[in-house]
């Protein structure tokens, strides 16, 4: 590393370029090495067509021997070759990235070197949409996906939508590229782009990280990253790649690629689990609470089989069972005996009402003496800056570890306690948990028609019209837009929830989650917030450069309407000025044309859609745009909420 | 889940409420369909009032007596709106555009919310 690459100019193409007198003179103007001022005026541009032959001088300087430095123009086994090597073994499917010099050496071993396949390169316009598609490809397809992105301005973009991925426990891969030697730093920008210590603006909000100083060291801790990015709970990593590592030449005899295993995440004490279980079978009301519990069908099947077994009502949604389950919902809290968390992100405000008046005040829903049990991996692993590990809740009985992993161990546990008198009363409550949740269902139905014909739409309506667009065909779910009126029948119809609630993730999440369901030739729909939209658009020209085929429906209520109510309550509570809460939380004056903007960036778009009646038509044809691969957009004036 | 307990406990006021109360003064719902707007209540409750984050208002609304005293002391999130910004003739302006809205149509005349 301790080698001069400076010189940059090569003499004798320097000498013949002079002697050809070609056009674009304006770059001989150079400093060369060795050559002073004066025969630098000497072999100053000539005049158009009067290319002057070369001075004995500069003859004689081009035959004489040359610096030893001047040679190095080339290279063999680029350092970022074996980092491609690397990262293949890994079994990588797609690289996010916004390009950037700083890995230019790294990409173009992707792309030549490892022939732009496994992994593949996508192509975004801003590093916080990169980390999103990356985050939205783990939450359908369960494997991480590669981003790379400068270690200082490039990871700034990305630091939001990190944050989201790690609040939503997604392991997403970023390699940031630096250029730690400053003696080998081109002028200028590159140390402008150029980081002591690139990973520490986001270590508060990923899991590891490390700044390798050799080609086997990245090995290594590529492959650490890796496994630690997928030991629960997961979160994602930053891994830097060193400028110098990436474009010097390798010794290939002296590496070798760590072998990469994965840890199995960790399953109950079977003490505890026995408690747990013995308290369960017990109970007059028990209800379930599901966080992230599912990340495999097989979780799926799990939760429905404890579900079943107990006769208990699960809460939570999501993939962690069909949503027509007729254990799937209900169950009151305020009348349960024991309460069951697994993995669940906010327990306590799960547990408790808090009331946003000027004097905040919080009540639980729980009665005295309910018995709150928790199992989860998050337990394990707690950072202190950033606050994502929500209010400390008291509970009687807490087991660290994975709920997917414990589920079959306190399932059998369970069964082994229920006699028959006790399956008598749990399956007594299971008619009653089934009867309710179908009069809910019936319910929802008559709650969708109030506004129906409304303009602007109502969600309900924009939610039933999705769905009578998508229910016969193998759909999912990569967004917002879904309701109980949907029938949620495969794991895969919904992705994996959670994160900071950052605005601006929502569009790239679904582009990357669309893409994950692209080789199964799943139609893909999507609500899509219009503030959320705005921040990064570029998303959805990613998705039509890559053909990634997804419908996308605007939720266009013209507002960051989450902040019009927030700003209502302070006019409000303060007495005054109850007739301004849109300024500055209104997207009015112009409207925006969202499909206008979908199809500047080569997407199908229809609308503004105002009228209820005109919905169901664009959707239909939308949907046959995305069955022939393309990605499309509907744009639809809704109700605020 | 808070959100519908929420909800929950509004129908239930609207249910008990519009067996005991008089009769609503009588308000200008033209003004009351602006003032909806321009207050800030189809925040939370739709232009449509048919609800989203808030209760769902219309049709049927609960009596006007309880309205009043609900939306001068919320008793779960809502914020209040005192007579120092909503007069009760403005209330009285809001409740009749409520009860201008429509009952909607019967779920079984709408083909894709049919089981």
């Amino acid at each position: 590393m301790a080698k001069s690459k400076k010189t940059s100019i090569n003499r004798r193409g320097f000498l013949k370029g002079a002697a050809a007198g070609a056009a674009g003179a304006a770059a001989l103007v150079v400093q060369v090495p060795g050559v002073n001022a004066q025969q630098q005026a000497a072999a100053a541009p000539p005049q158009r067509g009067t290319a002057p032959s070369p001075s004995a001088s500069q003859l004689a300087a081009e035959a004489g021997p040359l610096p030893v430095d001047a040679e190095i123009l080339t290279v063999e086994n680029a350092g970022s070759d074996f980092m491609v090597d690397v990262f293949k073994s890994m079994g990588f499917d797609y690289i996010a990235a916004n390009p950037g010099s700083s890995f230019r050496g790294l990409q173009e071993s992707f792309i030549n070197y490892g022939g732009n396949k496994s992994p593949e390169w996508l192509t975004c316009c801003h590093e916080e949409s990169s980390v999103a598609l990356a985050d939205g490809y783990f939450r359908v397809e369960g494997k991480p996906m590669l981003v790379l992105a400068h270690g200082t301005v490039g990871l700034q973009h990305a630091s939001m939508t990190i944050y989201n991925a790690f609040v939503a426990r997604t392991p997403v891969f970023v390699v940031l590229g630096n250029a730690l030697d400053a003696t080998q730093r081109r002028p200028g920008v590159e140390w402008n782009h150029s980081v002591q210590d690139a990973s520490s603006m986001v270590r508060d909000f990923i899991k590891w990280d490390d700044n390798p100083v050799s080609l086997q060291h990245f090995a290594e801790s590529a492959v650490r990253a890796y496994k630690i990015s997928m030991t629960v709970p997961m979160a994602p990593v930053v891994l830097v790649a060193d400028g110098d590592l990436q474009e010097d030449s390798a010794d290939r005899s002296k590496l070798r690629i760590p072998k990469l295993t994965l840890t199995r995440p960790p399953a109950g004490d079977a003490g505890a689990v026995a408690e747990v279980a013995k308290m369960l079978v017990a109970a007059e009301n028990p209800v379930i609470i599901a966080g992230r519990v599912a990340s495999t069908p097989e979780g799926s099947k799990l939760m429905v089989e404890l579900a079943e077994t107990l006769q208990a009502p699960v809460q939570g949604g999501g993939r962690n069972m069909p949503n027509r389950h007729p254990l799937s919902g209900g169950g009151g809290l305020a009348n349960a005996d024991v309460v069951l968390g697994l993995q669940v992100d906010d327990l306590w405000g799960t547990l408790n009402n808090f009331r946003d008046q000027q004097e905040r005040s919080s009540k639980p829903i729980i009665k005295p003496g309910t018995k709150v049990l928790s199992i989860s991996s998050y337990d394990l692993y707690t950072k202190s800056n950033y606050q994502d590990f929500q209010r400390y809740t008291e509970v009687d009985l807490a087991i660290a570890a994975d709920a997917e992993a414990t589920l079959p161990s306190l399932i059998e546990a369970c069964k082994k306690l229920i006699t028959g008198d006790r399956r008598r009363v749990m399956d007594e409550r299971g008619r009653k948990i089934a009867a309710a949740n179908a009069a809910a269902l019936e319910r929802a139905r008559t709650e969708a028609t109030y506004g129906w014909d409304s303009s602007p739409i109502t969600t309900q309506r924009v939610s039933a019209e999705m769905w009578n667009a998508v229910k016969d065909k193998d759909w999912a779910l990569i967004g917002g837009g879904g309701s109980r009126l949907w029938n949620i029948d495969q794991f895969y119809r919904t992705m994996a929830g959670g994160g900071a609630a950052a605005i601006g993730s929502s569009l790239p999440t679904a582009v990357g989650a669309a893409l994950a369901h692209k080789k199964h030739g799943r139609i893909c729909i999507g609500l899509q917030n219009d503030g959320d939209l705005m921040y990064a658009p570029g998303a959805l020209w990613t998705a039509a450069h890559h053909r990634i085929p997804m419908l996308l429906v605007m939720h266009n209520n013209r507002a960051y309407h989450q902040e019009v109510m927030h700003i209502q309550r302070m006019a409000n509570r303060r007495q005054r000025g109850i007739t301004s809460a849109g300024i500055g939380t209104t997207i009015t004056d112009p409207n925006i044309d969202y499909s206008t903007l979908a199809r500047s960036l080569g997407l199908y778009g229809e609308g503004p859609i105002s009228d209820p009646k005109d919905l169901g038509p664009a959707l239909k044809r939308a949907v046959e745009r995305v069955e022939k691969g393309e990605p499309a957009l509907v744009d639809v004036v809704t109700q605020p909420r | 889940m808070r959100l519908t307990i929420f909800l929950s406990i509004l129908l239930l006021i609207s249910s008990v409420a519009s067996a005991q109360t008089p009769a609503a003064p009588a308000g200008n719902a033209e003004n009351g369909k602006k003032i909806f707007t321009s207050y800030g209540c189809y925040q939370c409750h739709n232009y449509a009032a048919n609800g989203g984050a808030g209760a769902r208002l219309a049709p049927k609304p609960i009596a006007f007596q309880a309205f009043l005293k609900y939306v001068r002391h919320p008793a779960d999130q809502m914020p209040p709106y005192t007579t120092k910004v909503v007069t009760d003739k403005e209330l009285a302006d809001i409740y009749a555009f409520l009860l201008t809205i429509p009952a909607p149509p019967a779920v079984a005349t709408i083909p894709i919310l049919k089981p």
